[in-house]
């Protein structure tokens, strides 16, 4: 089995349109969920949410690019441009067939669906514009990244709802830990920012109107994200070779089903996929000093994974710090652990532990140590990332500091 | 209007406890007629479009919403509650 490591990473999300400027943003427990800046925001009942501001595509990307890539696919473009920088990599040559790309999404081009649906519903007309398929299309993101970077190995887009990143990078994971590629660009996208995207949420009746408070007694619910984050995973004697700087090393990856409700989510399922991540990982439980909660700020979640995580961990439970940037950038749903990802590498590289901001009373069914609202100093060298998907679909990543 | 507001809700409630209407008491509670959290969702959609209103509840914070829901009878009233502010 190969060793597997990042060597590079990039993001645009609600708190800055790079990593330097959202691991700022984390460092100082900045919130990025605004009111929202959409169409027919007056029939909105949710009117907030972490959304990507100042976003000029013509800064990017030329006309004829536009009219193919929908905003899902334009976040990831550019998180992958910075990602791909930062790695050093050039894929032009043999190690374009040696790579590949797996990202996750949970709606794709829901913005394209959007407008056309618009269109032809409301608006009347019957005709659209030729690109809308290729456009909304759930691979488009992984389909124009192995174009502009010339990947030609495995390569295709994974939908597990809140979970489909952490899946996704569990897969490219698994790739280069077999041998079967080199390196992969991998992580997620979502903009589900538009009116039918936050309308459908609404529906549930699990969303907050004014703030996410994972672990507070006082939480009220989810707040909808937008954005993208990508990495570089890449063969560990093949990223050492070349002197490349290793942000990060993943060793663990563990998915599980809990088989049950197609939304309550299931302690069980959650533990089995942390304990499952341990294993895969070759991990005690006391190595662990940090864990990127799912942490959605719903009242379902937030307690399940607390019961989860007392579970696995046992005594090592008060021990270890455990927080939710959703706090921060919102639920990017398909795209959330990517983002979140960058908490990890932050924690392992930088020593410094994000904040679960709008922290304001103890929940005794929460009672573990989430880092209220004040990012911390801490050395840790194993950290996990959570993520529970509707359907109940669970997946857990393990990275441990590179050496 | 040929049925009051109580037999309506009851009527809904009915449907999706999956139960004659007749066994749905004003006394019983949602637990009793084992309505879960998805079915309550959905039993509040439908008394929206049935009523024409708007019913203030979110899951995370069900005590808070200003819509009891602790028995049948309670959402009964909530409901003549909203439909007459609506008729105001």
């Amino acid at each position: 089995m190969k060793r597997v490591v990042i060597t590079g990473a990039g993001t645009i999300n609600a708190l800055a349109h790079d990593v330097p400027g959202t691991l700022a943003a984390f460092r100082e427990g900045r919130c990025g969920i605004t009111d929202l800046v959409i169409r027919d925001k007056e029939r909105l009942s949710i009117q907030i949410g972490g959304q990507v501001h100042d976003w000029d595509p013509e800064a990017h990307f030329n006309r004829q690019q536009i009219v193919l890539y929908d905003k899902f696919t334009q976040f990831t473009l550019l998180a992958a441009r910075e990602a791909v920088a930062q790695s050093g990599l050039n894929f032009d040559g043999m190690l374009g067939y040696d790579s590949g790309v797996v990202l996750g999404t949970a709606g794709g081009g829901v913005n394209t669906w959007d407008d056309n649906y618009r269109a032809v519903y409301e608006e009347g007309k019957n005709r659209v514009h030729p690109f809308v398929v290729p456009k909304l299309m759930n691979n488009a993101a992984a389909s124009h990244l192995s174009m502009e970077f010339n990947l030609k190995g495995p390569s295709f887009t994974v939908a597990t709802a809140c979970a489909s990143s952490n899946h996704a990078m569990g897969q490219a994971f698994h790739m280069v830990r077999s041998g079967m590629t080199r390196a992969m660009l991998t992580g997620g996208s979502e903009s589900m920012l538009c009116f039918g995207g936050i309308k459908a949420w609404e529906g549930l009746r699990v969303m907050s109107k004014d703030a996410c408070r994972p672990f507070s007694l006082n939480r009220n619910g989810m707040v909808q994200g937008e954005g993208a984050a990508v990495f570089v995973f890449e063969e560990y004697e093949h990223a050492k070779a070349r002197g490349a700087v290793m942000l990060a090393e993943v060793v663990g990856f563990a998915m599980t089903s809990d088989a049950s409700d197609i939304v309550m989510p299931s302690k069980q399922g959650a533990a089995r996929a942390i304990a499952g991540a341990l294993r895969d990982g070759r991990l005690n439980a006391e190595d662990v000093g940090y864990i990127n909660a799912h942490g959605t700020g719903t009242a379902a979640n937030d307690k399940t994974e607390c019961a989860a995580v007392a579970d696995v961990f046992g005594h090592h439970a008060d021990r270890l710090m455990i927080s939710s940037t959703k706090s921060m950038h919102g639920h990017l749903i398909g795209g959330t652990g990517a983002v979140e990802l960058l908490a990890c590498i932050m924690a392992l590289r930088d020593g410094v532990i994000a904040p679960t901001i709008g922290y304001e009373e103890p929940d005794p069914e929460c009672a573990l140590d989430v880092v209220p609202n004040v990012a911390r100093d801490a050395k840790v060298d194993v950290v996990l990332s959570n993520a529970f998907a509707f359907g109940g679909l669970n997946a857990v990543l393990a990275l441990r500091k590179a050496a | 209007m040929a049925d009051s507001v109580k037999d309506r809700v009851i009527a809904i409630i009915a449907e999706q406890a999956v139960l004659d209407v007749a066994d749905v008491k004003l006394t019983s509670t949602l637990d009793d007629l084992g309505i879960d959290s998805l079915g309550l969702v959905e039993s509040i959609f439908a008394i929206e479009e049935a009523f024409d209103i708007t019913v203030p509840f979110n899951a995370n914070e069900p005590g808070e919403s200003n819509f009891d829901i602790s028995s049948v009878a309670a959402i009964v009233a909530a409901v003549e509650g909203l439909v007459a502010a609506r008729a105001a």
